[in-house]
């Protein structure tokens, strides 16, 4: 156990005193700020890209609007059309429309033409669009015999809601709502990318230095003083401190510049109304979904979660899914040794089922319990990934427990798999490595 | 007393016997060489000393104990392919290397100090090990091999890579070690580093002892009886009736018979008027010795 310590002391202090990683964990932070500022102000500038447009109104009902926006600036104009065409552009405007005769109040369409000289995009055409349909709407109601009050009734808005109180939960409020449903989804997708994260950036980081001892020639000395194994598992603790290390440091960080630059960038009302049109603009279901709540609504949903379960879950996922797979990594690293190249091969088979469990989360997260989603939270190659992406979404326990299970047993066969062939691997040079050799490096005795 | 034997050790790999059958036992406090071309099994046998294999058969008994996993940290190691980690500062490799064989922080960093103080490279203690030349990280590699008083250290082709001045440093080193208490194996295919250094040793070839012994008991047993005169002018003989072997204006090897000793063919050169300026039985060298057997079998 000591010179386990000793291992992963060493592996842990030579990489957080190195230069690169010091600079990596706190630019990290800093990067995720300038592209939190930058798309913020993209964003805000993007949305200011204000057309003045030209307006020739035959119909007269968008002119007695006096429509305003804060993307659009609207002028009207009674010259002749044919003018207008030629000198929109030089007086200035980046836009000229014109809105025909407005006949038959009750035709749902009415075709209204623009001329410009460069191509407009989706959001100026829909801005428009949108613009001088509510004012027609807005025409069309007051010049009916409809009650206003009857006409904002034909509005519908249908809220799913989970009326099922759980017998298990006794009366106790539900919270299987939809804002909870987007905040699951949300949080498994982000629990679930960050475990992708981790498998590659910490896995392969044991990799490198399996090979980095094999190449030096210095892994034959240390395994004169302890078993492969301790050397293997002393390596993967060590990175595995590196990596909470790092993720500790960004957990913190992150937020803190984030919030930071948003402070930096003025949160006022204005902005937020700016954005609303933006992201109206952008039509996107999902940010149309949230905007129907208020930040205190998604605080409580996120206070109902039950964080006893999911944290201690996904803190244990976590170290399973990194433990087998930097087993795996370090298993590799002892194969390849000094060519890289053949190296890829090797670890085809560790990186297709980590692809592949990020594929299966998606589908993961539009249906939590379906039968994929049961199979990769059970399958211990992919549950580290799948289930913490269903775990917003209350699976059953039992499934829960038989996961951790099946996960635990599976970091000790993996890690026997993995010491089997690092053992004999990292004292093998100069010798092009098959499966096969692999398969038989696994039956050699000590 | 030996402090190891070997009794029939066998390793069997997939599909060749690195080690057939293995026996041999290295005296205490004794320069033990082990020989081998290249690919004849040392390196496995190593292996399996220091507990890096085990072996398939046979038994290995290191100071009167079967081998077992405490004996790592009495044992020192210097691989043939023998690395450090780069970019460490030197103090810390060696108290990483020196706690890894059970030494605790404070004996190991007052060993460490010992030892840099005795190869006069004190200040090298927060130097980089990349920093360094060659040379300087072949001294760094030595100290990790003995920091922690070994009572069996184990050098394969220690010289491998070393200047003169290094490898007469590290030859030193090795015989204080020993003049110590410290017994010393020394595997090596280069014989003329064997005949100055070791006092037994064992011969291996494809994975067999073929030969093994005290170094000059070797050698007289495998003599051929030849014997150089160096003389000075004019030879008056034609040493009739000897066995010339080859002959040169100043001297002469003649090949007794083997019930014959020198003293006859002395009293022949005298006699004959020969200036004798010396004289001198040939034992056949190690490399020689070494090249036939390997060649027999």
């Amino acid at each position: 156990m000591h010179k386990l310590w000793l291992i992963a002391k060493r592996e842990y202090l030579v990489r957080v005193t190195k230069k690169t990683f010091i600079i990596t964990t706190l630019l990290t932070p800093l990067g995720i700020g300038l592209l939190a500022f930058l798309s913020g102000y993209l964003a805000a500038k993007g949305g200011q890209a204000t057309k003045t447009i030209m307006v020739k109104d035959d119909s007269g009902i968008f002119v007695d609007a006096k429509p305003e926006s804060k993307v659009n600036v609207y002028t009207f104009s009674d010259q002749p059309l044919d003018r207008l065409i030629q000198d929109y552009k030089e007086e200035g405007y980046d836009l000229l429309i014109h809105i025909p005769e407005f006949k038959n109040t009750l035709s749902t369409k009415h075709d209204v033409s623009y001329y410009s000289t460069e191509k407009l995009s989706i959001a100026t055409i829909e801005n428009v669009e949108r613009a001088i349909g509510n004012v027609f709407k807005e025409y069309k109601v007051t010049n009916s015999n409809i009650d206003r009050e009857v006409y904002e009734s034909f509005k519908m808005d249908i809220d799913l809601e989970n009326g099922a109180k759980d017998a298990s939960k006794d009366g106790e409020e539900d919270t299987s709502g939809k804002l909870s449903i987007i905040i699951g989804t949300v949080l498994g997708g982000v629990m679930g990318f960050i475990m992708y994260m981790v498998i590659f950036i910490y896995g392969g980081m044991v990799m490198r230095s399996v090979m980095e001892e094999k190449i030096n020639r210095i892994v034959e000395l240390m395994i004169s003083s302890v078993k492969p194994m301790q050397l293997m598992l002393g390596k993967v603790l060590g990175v595995g401190a590196v990596g909470l290390t790092q993720l500790g440091i960004w957990l913190v960080l992150i937020p803190v510049v984030v919030i930071g630059v948003q402070m930096l960038m003025g949160g006022g009302a204005q902005d937020v109304q700016q954005l609303q049109e933006i992201a109206n603009q952008a039509n996107s279901a999902a940010i149309e979904e949230v905007n129907d709540f208020d930040i205190n609504q998604i605080i409580t949903e996120f206070g109902k979660l039950n964080w006893l379960l999911i944290i201690p879950t996904f803190v244990i996922f976590f170290f399973g899914g990194y433990f087998i797979y930097s087993s795996l990594f370090a298993a590799v690293g002892s194969a390849i040794g000094d060519d890289m190249g053949e190296g890829q091969q090797l670890m085809f088979p560790i990186i297709l089922p980590v692809i592949l469990a990020f594929i299966m989360m998606q589908g993961t997260l539009q249906n939590p319990n379906g039968g994929m989603a049961v199979f990769g939270s059970m399958f211990p190659l992919t549950s580290p990934i799948i289930m913490p992406a269903r775990l917003a979404f209350d699976p059953p326990i039992w499934e829960i427990l038989v996961s951790i299970v099946i996960l635990v047993l599976s970091c000790l066969f993996f890690a026997w798999l993995a010491g089997r062939i690092y053992r004999v691997g990292i004292l093998m040079y100069g010798k092009k490595v098959s499966f096969k050799e692999l398969g038989k490096w696994i039956m050699y005795k000590s | 007393m030996s402090i190891l034997s070997l009794r029939n050790v066998v390793k069997q790999y997939h599909n060749h016997r690195a080690v057939d059958s293995v026996t041999f036992d290295v005296q205490k406090q004794k320069i033990f060489g082990l020989l081998g071309p290249n690919g004849a099994g040392k390196t496995s046998l190593i292996r399996i000393i220091t507990t890096i294999t085990g072996a398939d058969e046979g038994d290995v008994i290191i100071d009167g104990e079967p081998l077992n996993e405490y004996h790592p940290s009495s044992l020192g190691y210097m691989p043939e392919e023998r690395g450090l980690y780069k970019k460490m500062k030197v103090g810390d490799h060696l108290m990483y290397l020196a706690q890894l064989k059970g030494l605790s922080k404070k004996e190991a960093r007052q060993k460490i100090g010992h030892w840099l103080k005795k190869f006069d490279i004190e200040n090298w203690w927060n130097k980089k090990i990349e920093e360094l030349s060659k040379g300087m990280q072949q001294k760094i590699q030595f100290i990790a091999t003995v920091v922690h008083d070994p009572k069996l250290i184990i050098f394969d082709e220690p010289f491998s890579g070393l200047d003169p001045i290094n490898t007469n440093l590290i030859k030193e080193e090795i015989r204080k070690l020993r003049d110590n208490g410290t017994s010393i194996i020394f595997s090596t295919h280069r014989m003329e580093q064997v005949e100055e250094i070791c006092e037994d040793i064992v011969l291996i070839n494809e994975g067999k002892v073929i030969l093994e012994g005290n170094v000059d008991e070797i050698k007289h047993r495998f003599k051929e009886n030849l014997y150089r005169i160096e003389f000075d002018g004019e030879i008056q003989s034609d040493f009739a009736g000897f066995d010339i072997q080859t002959r040169t204006d100043t001297s002469i090897t003649i090949k007794l018979p083997q019930e014959t000793d020198g003293n006859e063919l002395i009293k022949y050169a005298v006699a004959t008027g020969t200036h004798i300026v010396s004289f001198n039985e040939i034992l056949p060298t190690l490399n020689e010795i070494f090249i036939k057997q390997v060649e027999q079998n």
